[in-house]
């Protein structure tokens, strides 16, 4: 397997884009843009782990079995984090409260009532 | 133990040995991976279930010193990439240069890590038993400006309404469990990156170490290239640590 | 059809000069060594232990339950009997078993290579196991743990009196052993095959652990982040999972059963690679639709991540939710019925002889068939409401577990002693004992589903009197069993070093181990192996001295040749 060499010039372009896309995370969550504040944070934190991965880690220069391992990761945290909270999104309480029923654990178990 | 650029007794030849170790690494880092995965789970749910508590322990973080250190591990990580081209192309003084360059970087990172947990303690917002949100609004020190106690006091009682109803003082006793909670998800994912930070510090001193001894070549540069996959690692895990802890409800304040 | 054993041993075969087990001598050529394969024996020894251990606290349960209002012991002494009985069963014993003891000596062996790819990582990985062990065993000698193998909070991290935090600690480490045993695995797959030994050629052993790999890699480091939460919340009273702080004991359980759902194919799907070994050997035929049962591995694997909810059905999920989890747990049923229906069409138009191993492959057949489609019936939502937390639910993973997992790696152990030892079990001794711990099982645990099924619960130390009949029988078959578990690790180990010297293939077989001396030499090949053949092809070996007729019909021609 020949190695790649990656020139210096393209880490230089991958530092400065990944400069820039803290300063705009930064300033993205300093103004307020509802729910999608979330998701600007997410995708620019993507956006930069992805060019860590492609470039740094050379996973853009490596075998196609490389790739599928990152994939794999990739894959089964979101497996843990999205069919997990499938759950807790369509959970409700017998009394129709959202779930967790501890939210309203004070108003029940109040040491003053 | 044998001398790296040696072939060890189970390889056929080196290139077996270095597709064997980088395919290692990598699969070291998927367990990694749903290793903080189980972190990033705990958080999904507690942020989902008490969004402003989260919100409100998110403003008590320095956004400058978070940002700095977003900023020097991206660049550790630079450095890091360079000493593989280093070594890749045979430049014996360079590596070891950007190798060292790397680790000050890295302690630089867990140097501010350090300050930030210290303001963190001062503040009582370390769980356990003495953890107060309170704390800071009610014992002011010379250093805090006004403003920024203010800020944060009105955004403690707007986040009192949102805990489910009772007394003020049972609501402010459920907004400190909860923020609670959010500080027990800080100290506990940025201390396990930072134990991944000083795990990747050793390693860096070992193959700074070996690199002073010129043994790494263009032949010859598996151990540079697994230590920069594993530092890199840990670089895109604080990149979402800083998204996901730092930058929560900032518009607020 | 023949029943005397057709396995080529005796006084005319000689052992070997030089092989693993005296090419250096003292107990730190052991304790140190790189070698894959004393490495395997190192582990069969500890993980012999905790199969002790475990065994001691099924005892104590099964000689509890004798009687309905529970004369021998307490409840709370109860509860630490089936809580240390799981976990040294599971994380110390079924979790390493094949993979640690058979996995470690046989891969390397499997696809010609020299050792596995992290020789001083496989060290590791038994050094971690012992640790962990440790940690699990000061646990047990400081009072032990009552809160069930599952750990559910807040009853683990807040109101237990017993030593949980050490026996969690205990197994967060054993788990990196097993990552870092799944990593020398899938990387030695990988990049250190023979010349010639392609994916499609490799044996069905090396499919099944190259799957299992791959649950340990993705399942295991989740555990471990759960227990250590758990232990801090323990130790330092956060609050995650502990409803007065805001916490919530269902994430507890989401974390725990993402990984111990995918631990179930840990321990069986290993179970089934030792199962395609055996049944093609002693069926003399082509496993039928190799390609098949290969994928059918993945697919257990990567479908067994996505059904660990069913375990939390009673937990006031959505019907919605629920109806999806149990879908995919119908799915995920489909490949292992797949294997089975592929074993089972090897064994017709085969030439059968009933070996030993071959008759724990052939109980394996029937009793994980029960113990499999029981946990269709506990996926189905209505009548997982009834016998949810019942004994029917521990039949049927008794089932799996026992009568699928435990008789594969018996059936492989026994298969592969000739192998490992260079000598052959006592034959007739062998397949006695194979009866009697067949008819201990299925008296100890068949009683079983009909107690889960007549409404006692599991965990409980007490049980209407009415039910005392079934769990009588149970005991008096948990005694057979236990005779049943005795005697194989009596005549195994007199056979290692008086048994009649077995030759490089007793049997014979067609794995590419079996073309090296028995015991192996320490580099395993005397040079490296060139493979040419497709696996389990009987045609076009002549070295296996079989008469093989042309055009057999029970024996399938190789490619190309008609």
């Amino acid at each position: 397997m020949s190695e790649h060499v990656v020139s210096p010039k393209i880490y230089v372009v991958i530092l400065l884009a990944l400069l820039l896309g803290t300063y705009l995370t930064v300033s993205a969550a300093l103004r307020d843009f509802g729910p999608w504040n979330i998701v600007i944070a997410l995708t620019i934190a993507t956006t930069k782990a992805l060019l860590v991965v492609l470039f740094f880690m050379h996973a853009k220069y490596s075998p196609k079995r490389t790739q599928l391992v990152v994939m794999c990761a990739v894959f089964w945290l979101a497996l843990l984090l999205f069919m997990t909270m499938s759950d807790y999104v369509s959970r409700v309480d017998y009394r129709g409260v959202r779930y967790p029923v501890s939210q309203n654990f004070f108003l029940t178990h109040s040491p003053h009532s | 133990m044998h001398r790296t650029g040696e072939l060890y007794g189970q390889f056929e030849t080196l290139e077996q040995q270095k597709d064997s170790a980088t395919l290692g690494m990598w699969i070291f880092l998927v367990t990694e991976v749903l290793f903080f995965g189980g972190l990033f789970l705990t958080y999904t749910v507690n942020r989902h279930l008490y969004f402003t508590a989260f919100g409100v322990g998110g403003n008590m973080l320095d956004l400058k010193l978070g940002a700095t250190n977003t900023v020097v591990l991206i660049a550790s990580s630079f450095t890091m990439a360079m000493s593989v081209w280093a070594a890749q192309t045979d430049r014996k003084k360079l590596l070891p240069l950007f190798l060292t360059l790397t680790l000050i970087l890295g302690c630089v990172f867990l140097g501010i890590k350090y300050v930030e947990y210290k303001q963190k303690f001062d503040h009582h917002l370390v769980p356990g038993h003495s953890f107060d949100l309170t704390y800071r609004i009610n014992h002011p020190t010379p250093g805090d400006s006004p403003k920024e106690l203010e800020g944060e006091r009105k955004e403690i009682e707007d986040a009192i309404q949102t805990e489910a109803a009772g007394t003020p003082q049972e609501r402010l006793v459920a907004l400190n469990a909860h923020t609670q909670l959010y500080f027990s998800l800080y100290f506990g994912m940025t201390g396990l990156h930072a134990l991944h930070m000083i795990i990747g510090a050793g390693l860096l001193i070992w193959v700074i170490r070996e690199s002073l001894k010129g043994r790494f070549t263009a032949a010859y540069n598996t151990p540079i290239e697994i230590v920069g996959l594993y530092w890199h690692f840990v670089d895109i895990v604080w990149i979402y640590l800083f998204a996901l802890l730092y930058l929560i409800n900032r518009h607020a304040v | 059809m023949s029943t005397a054993s057709t396995a080529n041993v005796g006084p005319a075969l000689k052992m070997p000069e030089k092989h693993y087990l005296n090419a250096t001598y003292g107990i730190r050529s052991w304790l140190l060594t790189t070698d894959h394969k004393r490495i395997a024996l190192l582990y069969l020894v500890s993980v012999t232990f905790f199969f002790f251990i475990g065994g001691f606290f099924a005892m104590m349960i099964r000689l509890h339950l004798l009687t309905p209002s529970g004369y021998l012991l307490t409840a709370d002494t109860y509860n630490r009997m089936f809580t240390m009985h799981g976990v040294a069963m599971i994380f110390f014993f079924l979790i390493p078993s094949i993979p640690a003891i058979l996995g470690n000596f046989l891969i390397p062996l499997m696809v010609g290579a020299k050792d596995l790819a992290f020789p001083k990582v496989n060290l590791l990985s038994w050094y971690i196991y012992i640790v962990g062990g440790c940690f699990t065993l000061y646990s047990m000698v400081t009072g032990g743990l009552d809160t069930g193998w599952t750990f559910y909070t807040p009853l683990s991290t807040v109101y237990s009196n017993s030593a949980v935090a050490p026996a969690v600690v205990g197994i967060f480490i054993t788990g990196f052993s097993s990552i870092l045993t799944g990593l020398n695995f899938l990387v030695t797959v990988h990049t250190m095959r023979a010349p010639g030994m392609t994916w499609f050629r490799l044996p069905l052993f090396v499919w099944a652990h190259y799957a299992t790999s791959v649950v340990m890699i993705l399942g295991t480091p989740v555990i471990a982040i759960t227990l250590g939460l758990a232990a801090m919340e323990r130790v330092f009273g956060l609050g995650f999972f502990n409803p007065a702080m805001g916490g919530d004991p269902i994430l507890f359980q989401h974390l725990f059963w993402f990984y111990s759902h995918p631990a179930v194919y840990i321990m069986i799907l290993p179970a089934m690679g030792v199962i395609s070994e055996l049944i093609p050997t002693f069926a003399r035929k082509k496993l039928f639709g190799y390609h098949f049962v290969a994928a059918a591995s993945l697919a257990i694997a990567v479908i067994g991540f996505l059904v660990w909810t069913h375990h939390m059905f009673l937990t006031g999920q959505s019907t919605y939710a629920a109806i999806a989890f149990s879908f995919l747990t119908f799915l995920v049923a489909i490949p292992s019925a797949v294997k089975t229906f592929n074993w089972t069409a090897t064994l017709f138009g085969g030439s059968i002889s009933f070996d030993t191993p071959m008759l724990y492959a052939f109980g394996f057949l029937g009793l994980f068939l029960i113990g499999g489609l029981t946990g269709l019936f506990l996926g189905c939502l209505g009548v997982d409401m009834h016998v949810h937390d019942t004994y029917f639910v521990v039949a049927h993973f008794h089932y799996i577990m026992v009568g699928g997992a435990v008789m594969g790696y018996l059936g492989g152990l026994h298969f592969w002693w000739p192998k490992i030892t260079g000598r052959m079990y006592p034959e007739w001794l062998a397949r006695i004992a194979a009866l009697i711990l067949f008819v201990g099982f299925n008296l100890t645990f068949f009683p079983q589903f009909v107690l889960g099924y007549l409404g006692m619960p599991r965990r409980y130390h007490v049980y209407p009197p009415e039910f005392q009949v079934y769990n009588v029988m149970s005991t008096a078959g948990a005694s057979i069993l236990a005779v049943g578990y005795l005697l194989p690790m009596i005549y195994l180990t007199w056979a290692a070093f008086y048994g009649k010297v077995a030759g490089n293939n007793p049997w014979p077989a067609t794995g590419l181990e079996w073309t090296t001396a028995s015991p192996p030499p320490t580099e395993n090949f005397a040079a490296t192996p060139v493979v040419t053949w497709e696996a389990y092809d009987f045609h076009n070996r002549p070295d296996l001295g079989l008469d093989v007729p042309a055009g057999h019909p029970g024996i399938v021609p190789a490619h190309g040749d008609d």
